[in-house]
């Protein structure tokens, strides 16, 4: 069922000319473009998804009549998960292709080097994936907004779950870049802020996309921890999975994991995906509100599959893309850094908006557990939290934002 | 803790076994046919997909996972059969960069291929439940397979040494390893034993992936992955030995598992000191034979200074390349710094590569620690511009004249390797320590400075590319450059003619790793940042490529051939989702078609 | 005392030992030639003589100074050399090749700035002119013929103003009048108080132009004398023409043109 990249790259094509020659434009309206950069070949089971749901919005939103009068048209460009190449590609896509918006960005230290590309050339660019707080708080900039909750906010929303449990001493394994050491730094003081006895006995930061599975789960075992905090995603995920499935890791310990209640990786677990894991992610085959169901049908009669996660994320970067030029009425950088702010724009999670005080969506994710369901992993006893309610105060954000 | 560090060193055996199969495979390969194979990752990661291919077909009893890991083998070494017959085979008279340039060229069309074939996304094997089981050892669970890997790695060691010792083909093996004069003195038709030679490296290498398949997805990354980690597996344990590859597998792995147990912060960069140690201490490996010198076959030929009409030419671009950056925008400004910065960094290999004489696998070394001198200067101590360029030149030339002391003292595949060692030790210092670099999420926000704007940033990275270029031409038509190339041309008439080659050749080093830091250090600016990237493997073969299209033989091929990759790269790029796989036929065309570069 | 002398020179290969106890001495002016049948250890002691391998024992002494060390010390010190398979400076022109020895001799090698085919250029057409290549000054080094390949190394020698000159069969490869020539222009070196010792293959080259001779077998030198003596000596006879208890001669064909 993989698309593999001919028939992906075919489908862009057929859905961007169906789009360009929708008779509901006047032939001078110039299509907005927006110039999207992520890492398709490098992390391709979130990306795939994530390009489809880009292209479902796009089409809804030319089949509506476009944004302000003028159709939207996507450039995409696979960064291969390299922060050198990103920019490369970020200064052909505003150089040459003369790009209205900058947007994408998978891995967080991607998303910060296009963030610091976007400052220095005062151009506009939305993050979808980039989880990173760094984002929007320590290196935010004006130029900068980002769709997702960040490290901060999934590690609260894990927190509250794992505050609960009796478990004292705890063990982390990250992947060692911005996302894993923020995401470790962000649980740590947020779940010894509510249980001061806890205490961290191991910490693993093996190297993104190339986790010596064996070893550390073998150096995990050696510390004997009550509780794992799990931020390893995709191929490295389903390695420690495997082997801490083999070497018995997971038995009677607790476990709490960012990201994996997401389909995209569930289904790469198979029949080997864990029960009983704490977890964000998105129970896909679970909702029931409007919202989702009528995003699912879309997607489903587009594509033929259903939607994951990136599906989501996808679909709400180009939302909220529209949305915030809809607001400023202009693509003008400055007008639209200024005019995103405070957009309202709809998402398969509900109605979000882009926050004025740090640039961040309130677009929320879903907490629950995992279990294993026909074969599959799926996820149970979900509830969705809001991203504003996992945010700190206006004061905090002050203090963490320096840019303002 | 003592039976924690024993289930860490037999889960170090278990990887062990897999990295020993591809290693073997390369060892053989370079052994008889002297080619260091690059793609030979790539023949790894096609075994793991061909692997995946049938396993996910078969029932998932232990007897059909062993047949279909036999069959992915055999694939792979069939794969590696045509490689050698229709590719391989038209190299071997060519210099051993340009061969090793051919399989890189390989490894990025077989990457795309791969990804065409089977899709960007990683396939993770539906594991059996015997394949989940385990054993109870020493208190702990221990994975049922990892013990089956543990026990394949000498049973292959030993069905090797069977063949080697009793074989006809063996024989001929190892004679051609140890004398390859000798074949054709026995009557041997080394075609046949080439091609051979390579279907069973071919073979190995796809045995490997295929049976890394149930602990690792089948994934677009094996290949750079295991590559890298078998060249550290070959050198350590010595080029053309079996056994020594098998020692220095065991050596690797463990040392892996260990280190994530005991230096988690340090895993990376473990193995690569541990190859740069022993071949400081013992440059043939630990069980390889000294390898005798082959370089004095080598011709070489006339160098002169560039004709009037060349001059006028490059004039011409200089020119060309100021007006367009002036007038035009800003992304035309981008690609132009960045060929400007290509065009130093090629020439300043070209200095060791050239006139030096000596094969330097790893110049992203310089190029990045220039690049992170810069940064780091501008972050942490708030340097202007050219005290921070000037950091970068001084902290880049200083490091390689400190590391070129060892380096001198090596020559061919042993110092290319050591060059390679020591880029790959600052690569993972650069990616592990992230306290000061950053790690993966390398060092932002090092733009030149608003006052001096865009375009004369432009132009001041233009005039120190043209001028470093011009100042090492300077130096290489000077006594020095001269000096430098009577070493090379004949080292002991040389000699007695009391020219130091060695110290000559360190003093090359230092002048080619300080320009080499200029060009990373006008990276980091042009670019605004800096990332472990610009010290990784792919960045010092960007540089082999440049120089050799071009041409050693002149200053002018490494400039043309650093314009021509520059050029390519980017149009490809940004032309089509399978650039790798156009540059990499671009680069095979190339390299059959002008092995002496564009410029002769 | 002699200005160029070595004693008791020693040394094996892996248990295989080449040379066994070597004393001889050159004095400048002289031109004396080191001969013997192949294996017989004269490459090895050149070898030592030049300071490309070290003795395992004895020593080599110029003007009563202790000389050890690397090929730079005993250039540095005014031992030059020319090998038995020439070597040259394949890249540059001939005149560079001179030029790059002379900046070497003139320790002007670590300059950076100005081109080196500008400077020496009167004193290398001088040498050049010396061995007879200034017609072919400006050709490639590569592309030269044998003989002139040879003639080429010896000016390259001849511009570290050497006050011993080491060469290994300097006329291998040439014509025989071309022979003769090479041989008297070695003559001339010698006349102009170079010692000058040298391994020939050519036995009308030794004869004629040695002032003295030393003849090795098996690693120890056998004799020593004037050519006429040499001549003479039942030792080296036995040597070239096997003994009279019938013995396979050692050296069968090599004595002349070989």
């Amino acid at each position: 069922m993989s698309l593999n990249r001919r028939t992906l790259l075919a489908t862009t094509g057929a859905a961007l000319t169906a789009g360009a020659l929708r008779p509901a434009f006047a032939a001078a309206a110039a299509p907005i473009r927006i110039g999207e950069i992520n890492s398709y070949t490098a992390i391709p089971a979130f990306t795939l998804p994530y390009r489809k749901g880009m292209e479902l919005a796009v089409a809804q939103i030319n089949a509506d009549g476009g944004v302000l009068g003028r159709p939207l048209e996507l450039l995409v460009r696979d960064d291969a998960g390299k922060p050198d190449d990103t920019l490369r590609l970020a200064a052909e896509l505003v150089g040459e292709q003369k790009v209205d918006v900058l947007a994408g960005g998978y891995l967080s230290n991607v998303g910060l080097a296009l963030s610091d590309f976007a400052l220095q050339n005062k151009r506009l660019f939305v993050a979808g994936e980039p989880l990173t707080d760094a984002l929007v708080w320590q290196k935010g900039n004006r130029y900068t907004y980002r769709l997702r909750p960040s490290t901060y906010m999934q590690a609260l929303m894990l927190v509250e779950e794992a505050a609960k449990l009796p478990a004292k001493t705890w063990a982390t394994v990250a992947p060692n870049y911005e996302y894993g050491t923020s995401t470790v730094k962000w649980f740590k003081q947020l779940l010894l802020a509510r249980r001061p006895d806890v205490k961290f006995v191991a910490d693993q930061l093996p190297p993104l996309g190339k986790i010596d599975a064996g070893a550390v789960v073998a150096a995990i075992e050696q510390a004997k921890p009550q509780a794992i905090f799990n931020v390893t995603f995709g191929a490295d995920l389903t390695n420690f999975v495997r082997q801490g499935n083999t070497r018995g890791l997971f038995d009677g310990r607790a476990v709490v994991s960012v990201l994996s209640g997401e389909p995209e990786y569930l289904e790469a677990l198979g029949d080997e995906a864990p029960s009983d894991w704490i977890v964000t992610g998105y129970p896909v085959v679970g909702v029931t509100d409007k919202a989702n169901t009528d995003f699912i049908a879309a997607y489903k009669a587009k594509f033929n599959e259903a939607p994951k996660m990136g599906s989501v994320v996808g679909y709400s970067l180009i939302k909220s893309i529209a949305a915030g030029i809809a607001k400023s009425k202009s693509t003008d950088q400055d007008a639209m850094a200024a005019g995103f702010a405070g957009a309202h724009f709809a998402t398969p999670f509900g109605d979000a908006m882009w926050r004025a005080q740090d640039h961040q969506s309130t677009l929320g994710t879903y907490v629950g557990r995992t279990a294993l369901k026909d074969g599959h992993g799926v996820m149970v006893n979900w509830r969705y939290v809001d991203g504003a309610s996992a945010l700190p105060s206006d004061d905090m954000v002050k203090t963490l934002r320096p840019a303002g | 803790m003592l039976s924690t560090l024993a289930i860490q060193a037999l889960t170090g055996l278990a990887s062990a076994s897999s990295l020993f199969l591809v290693a073997s495979g390369l060892s053989v390969i370079f052994g008889v046919t002297r080619v260091v194979n690059f793609a030979h990752g790539s023949l790894c990661m096609l075994g793991a997909y061909l692997g995946w291919s049938v396993l996910s077909r078969l029932p998932h009893d232990p007897a059909s996972f062993a047949a279909g890991v036999v069959m992915a083998s055999l694939g792979v070494a069939l794969f590696g059969a045509a490689l050698e017959a229709t590719l391989l085979r038209r190299l071997y008279r060519a210099p051993a960069l340009l061969q090793l340039l051919a399989t890189f060229a390989v490894l990025l069309v077989m990457q795309d291929g791969v990804q065409h074939i089977w899709g960007p996304a990683d396939l993770p094997l539906p594991r059996g439940v015997w394949l989940r089981s385990f054993v109870p050892l020493l208190g702990e669970r221990f994975p049922f397979y990892d013990l089956i890997l543990i026990a394949i790695g000498p049973l292959v060691l030993l069905a090797l040494w069977m063949v080697m010792a009793r074989t006809r083909f063996g024989v001929l093996l190892r004679a051609a390893t140890e004398n390859r004069d000798m074949l054709s003195a026995l009557g041997v038709d080394e075609r046949f034993l080439f091609t051979a030679v390579f279907a069973l490296g071919a073979g190995l290498a796809g045995l490997g992936g295929a049976l890394s398949l149930p602990e690792n997805s089948a994934n677009l990354g094996i290949d750079l992955r295991v590559v890298t980690d078998a060249f550290v597996v070959v050198v350590v344990g010595g080029m053309g030995s079996i056994a020594g590859a098998y020692l220095a597998a065991v050596l690797v792995g463990v040392m892996q598992a260990m280190g994530i147990l005991l230096l988690p912060k340090a895993s990376l960069v473990l193995v690569f000191v541990l190859m740069a140690l022993v071949l400081v201490l013992r440059p043939q490996g630990v069980l390889g034979q000294k390898q005798t010198q082959e370089n004095d076959g080598e011709r070489f030929h006339r160098v002169r200074a560039a004709p009037p009409w060349q001059r006028i030419a490059g004039l011409a671009v200089v020119l060309l390349a100021l007006a367009v950056g002036l007038a035009g925008g800003d992304f035309a400004r981008s690609v132009l710094e960045e060929m400007a910065i290509a065009v130093l960094f090629a020439a300043s290999l070209h200095v060791l590569l050239g006139p030096g004489g000596m094969i330097s696998f790893g110049h992203a070394a310089w190029f990045g620690i220039g690049a992170y001198a810069v940064a780091l200067t501008t972050s942490t101590l708030a340097a202007p511009l050219p005290l921070a360029l000037l950091a970068g030149v001084l902290a880049a030339g200083a490091v390689a004249a400190i590391v070129g002391l060892v380096l001198v003292r090596l020559s061919g595949v042993s110092l290319a390797m050591l060059t390679l060692a020591f880029a790959q030790i600052a690569w993972a210092v650069a990616t592990q320590w992230s306290e000061v670099t950053g790690g993966d999420d390398g060092i932002l926000g090092i733009w030149p400075p608003s006052g001096l704007g865009a375009r004369l940033f432009f132009l001041l990275c233009l005039c120190l590319s043209v001028g470093g270029v011009l100042l090492l031409r300077r130096a290489l038509f000077a006594p020095f450059g001269y000096a430098l190339r009577a070493s090379r041309d004949a080292a002991s008439r040389a000699a007695a003619s009391g020219i130091d080659g060695a110290k000559l050749r360190l003093a090359a080093f230092a002048l080619a790793g300080a320009a080499a830091g200029l060009a990373g250090g006008l990276s980091t600016f042009s670019k605004g940042s800096v990332f472990p990237g610009s010290l990784a493997i792919f960045r010092s073969v960007d540089a082999l490529a440049m120089v050799l299209l071009g041409g050693v033989q002149s200053m002018v091929g490494p400039v043309v051939g650093a314009l021509a990759y520059t050029g390519l790269f980017d149009t490809l790029l940004l032309a089509s989702d399978y650039w790798r796989a156009l540059l990499g036929i671009t680069l095979l065309a190339l390299i059959l078609w002008r092995p002496q570069g564009l410029v002769k | 005392m002699s200005l160029f002398s070595a004693q008791n020179l020693t040394k094996s290969f892996g248990g295989v030992a080449a040379v066994r106890g070597v004393s001889l001495s050159v004095d400048a002016g002289e031109m004396v030639a080191l001969i013997g049948p192949n294996g017989a250890g004269k490459s090895s002691c050149f070898a030592m003589l030049g300071g490309q391998i070290a003795p395992d024992r004895g020593a080599i002494g110029l003007d009563g100074q202790p000389l050890s060390g690397s090929p730079l010390d005993f250039a540095r010190a005014g031992v030059a050399r020319s090998f038995q398979i020439a070597k040259i400076f394949a890249s540059m022109s001939v005149r560079e090749n001179v030029q790059t020895a002379l900046l070497a001799a003139h320790r002007r090698l670590w300059r950076f700035w100005r081109a080196a085919d500008t400077q020496a250029m009167a004193e290398a057409d001088t040498l050049l002119a010396r061995v007879g290549l200034s017609t072919l000054a400006e050709q490639d080094a590569a592309t030269l013929a044998y003989g002139d390949t040879k003639r080429l190394e010896l000016a390259i020698a001849l511009a570290a103003r050497p006050r011993v000159l080491l060469l290994d069969e300097p006329t291998a490869g040439m014509a025989r009048p071309e022979r003769r020539a090479a041989m008297q222009l070695i003559a001339s070196l010698a006349a102009d108080g170079i010692a000058v010792l040298f391994t020939e293959h050519d036995m009308d080259a030794v004869f004629g132009f040695a002032s003295r001779i030393l003849v090795m077998d098996r690693g120890r030198l056998v004799a020593e004398g004037s050519p006429a003596e040499i001549a003479a000596d039942p030792v080296v006879q036995a040597v070239y023409l096997g003994t009279p208890d019938g013995s396979q001669p050692r050296a069968a064909g090599l004595s002349a043109g070989a």
